[in-house]
């Protein structure tokens, strides 16, 4: 499934190419030709023509703070990272990411606008990463 | 034509050292005594559970076999922790087809067979796995940013919640049947450790093995019991599993739609309901739920708890056998656990913990973060 997240759940999935988008920086989204829905997380099989035919958008890295919470139960694999703040936010142009906060809890306000860009991790993984503006 | 419930057992829930199928022995055999029936009355056995906490493969088959139960059919229904409440709407429409006349519906999960880091493996899938599990939410990271949510929209508070713990807790000293029967203080809820931000380790409810069964029949057969308990409305609705594909992050949509297809169905309102069990496996669940159920208005669940409209003598006493929190969430026991605590409501039958002339009862059992949901009324 290529390279976002810490750890990896999915080995194979039809969204194919974010991995090399992600690499170039891209917060990317699929949208359907036919209706034009935007979809984010990414699809290839839209749920409202049941058509295939999605190409890929990208987002201006822009968002508005939905909600969030900071873990401090690692579940496994996430031992070493606690307590870490996850956010999730609404992408300008369409679509929601759960993505890390880089910055303090305390100076979250839920409705707040963010920015969103992605950070490297070890072993070439990548996540998005949540900056406040 | 109607379902009746004629049969009721429940387990004692918390760590316990037997097996699934040991478990599941107990409260059927009490739900069988309970009704004066006999495996070979019985046409089939349904089963609710949530597979992957289980060593044991091909459950209901292994439970079946151990009940006595052969060969009469069974087959498992999952719904994760409204499995076994999915269990009873199955059964309820077998009777109701007019193809089974009398099924028992057992509710068993053993969950603390597992280690720690598997349970933390487990833990760590709860979410969507391709687009969320990655950056490590967890169960009650998901129903942290509802709170978090809902104290943003509402000005709910961290005190509302533990509020919600407190009563679980002290009506759980009146249930034998409880994993935890302790009274707890606002204080001690409020400075317990931090599990996922705003919710503390009291506001979540604890993994634990248990079981629990009912004997469900049709109306002629259910009539002859002493006091037939009756299957008045069954709802039950789905949402997307990922947060990142639902419109609200400040309730659960499939409860309100379960809700309305519950209530259409027996024919009632919400102010109708005399006790309610609801799916409290973290106390921001309760307060969501008195809304999602149209127990109060929008945004008012938080006041709900704190003016004790929901302990006995309030407007709606709900989670009056201590909840999922005091009881402990042993996942595919919990829907028919509600089913037989409000059996003995409805049967006047529940002691300390009774609730005087309950006529209706209803149930909402919440299957993973909200992605399935089952409302059930029953009447006396
Ligand atoms: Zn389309």
């Amino acid at each position: 499934m290529g390279k976002l997240g810490k750890v990896d759940f999915v080995p194979f999935s039809k969204v194919d190419g974010i991995e090399e988008r992600l690499k170039e920086g891209k917060i990317s989204a699929t949208r359907c030709k036919k209706c034009k829905n935007i979809y984010l997380p990414p699809r290839m099989d839209c749920p409202e023509c049941l058509d295939e035919e999605m190409e890929w958008v990208d987002c201006e890295g822009k968002g508005t703070l939905v909600t969030y919470t900071t873990i401090h139960a690692a579940p496994a694999g996430f031992e070493d990272d606690v307590p870490y703040t996850i956010c999730l936010v609404d992408v300008e142009g369409g679509g929601r990411l759960v993505g890390w906060l880089d910055g303090k809890e305390e100076d979250l306000k839920i409705g707040m606008g963010v920015s969103i860009g992605i950070r490297d991790l070890p072993e070439e993984r990548m996540i998005y990463s949540i900056t406040l503006e | 034509m109607r379902t009746g419930v004629v049969g009721i057992g429940h387990g004692k829930f918390g760590r316990r050292e037997v097996t699934v199928q040991e478990l599941a022995f107990e409260p059927f055999r009490e739900a069988l005594e309970d009704c004066g029936l006999h495996q070979k009355d019985l046409d089939a056995l349904i089963v609710g559970s949530s597979p992957e906490y289980h060593r044991q493969r091909s459950l209901s088959g292994v439970v079946a076999e151990y009940l006595g139960m052969n060969p009469k059919p069974t087959f498992l229904v999952e719904a994760a922790c409204a499995s076994s409440s999915a269990a009873l709407a199955t059964a309820d429409a077998y009777i109701r087809a007019g193809i089974y006349d009398t099924v028992a519906v057992l509710g068993v999960q053993k969950m603390l067979e597992l280690s720690t880091p598997e349970i933390l493996a487990l833990m760590g899938r709860v979410g969507d796995v391709q687009w969320e599990s990655g950056f490590g939410t967890t169960f009650p990271g998901y129903y942290a940013m509802f709170a978090h949510r809902h104290m943003f929209e509402y000005g709910t508070t961290r005190e509302q919640m533990a509020a919600v713990a407190v009563k679980n807790h002290h009506y759980g000293t009146k249930n034998p049947n409880a994993m935890f029967q302790k009274e707890i203080t606002a204080e001690k809820a409020l400075a317990s450790r931090i599990v996922a931000s705003p919710l503390t380790l009291y506001d979540c409810c604890a993994n634990a093995d248990g079981a629990a069964c009912m004997i469900v029949t049709n109306e002629e057969t259910a009539k002859k019991a002493e006091t037939p308990i009756w299957m008045a409305g069954l709802g039950s609705a789905t949402a997307p599993m990922s947060v990142l594909r639902r419109e609200k992050l400040s309730e659960i949509p499939s409860a309100i739609d379960a809700a309305r297809n519950a209530y259409k169905m027996a024919g009632i309102e919400p102010k109708d309901v005399d006790v309610a069990d609801v799916h409290d496996c973290f106390t921001i669940a309760e307060i969501l739920a008195y809304e999602d159920l149209g127990f109060c208005e929008k945004g008012g669940g938080g006041k709900m708890i704190e003016e004790g409209e929901t302990h006995i003598g309030g407007r709606i006493p709900v989670n009056v056998d201590g909840g999922l929190k005091s009881k402990g969430h042993p996942v595919g026991a919990t829907g028919v656990s509600m089913a037989v605590e409000a059996v003995k409501q409805l049967r006047g039958e529940a002691g300390e913990r009774q609730v005087d002339g309950a006529e209706i009862a209803l149930m909402h059992n919440v299957g993973g973060i909200g992605q399935y949901c089952f409302v059930n009324i029953l009447r006396r």
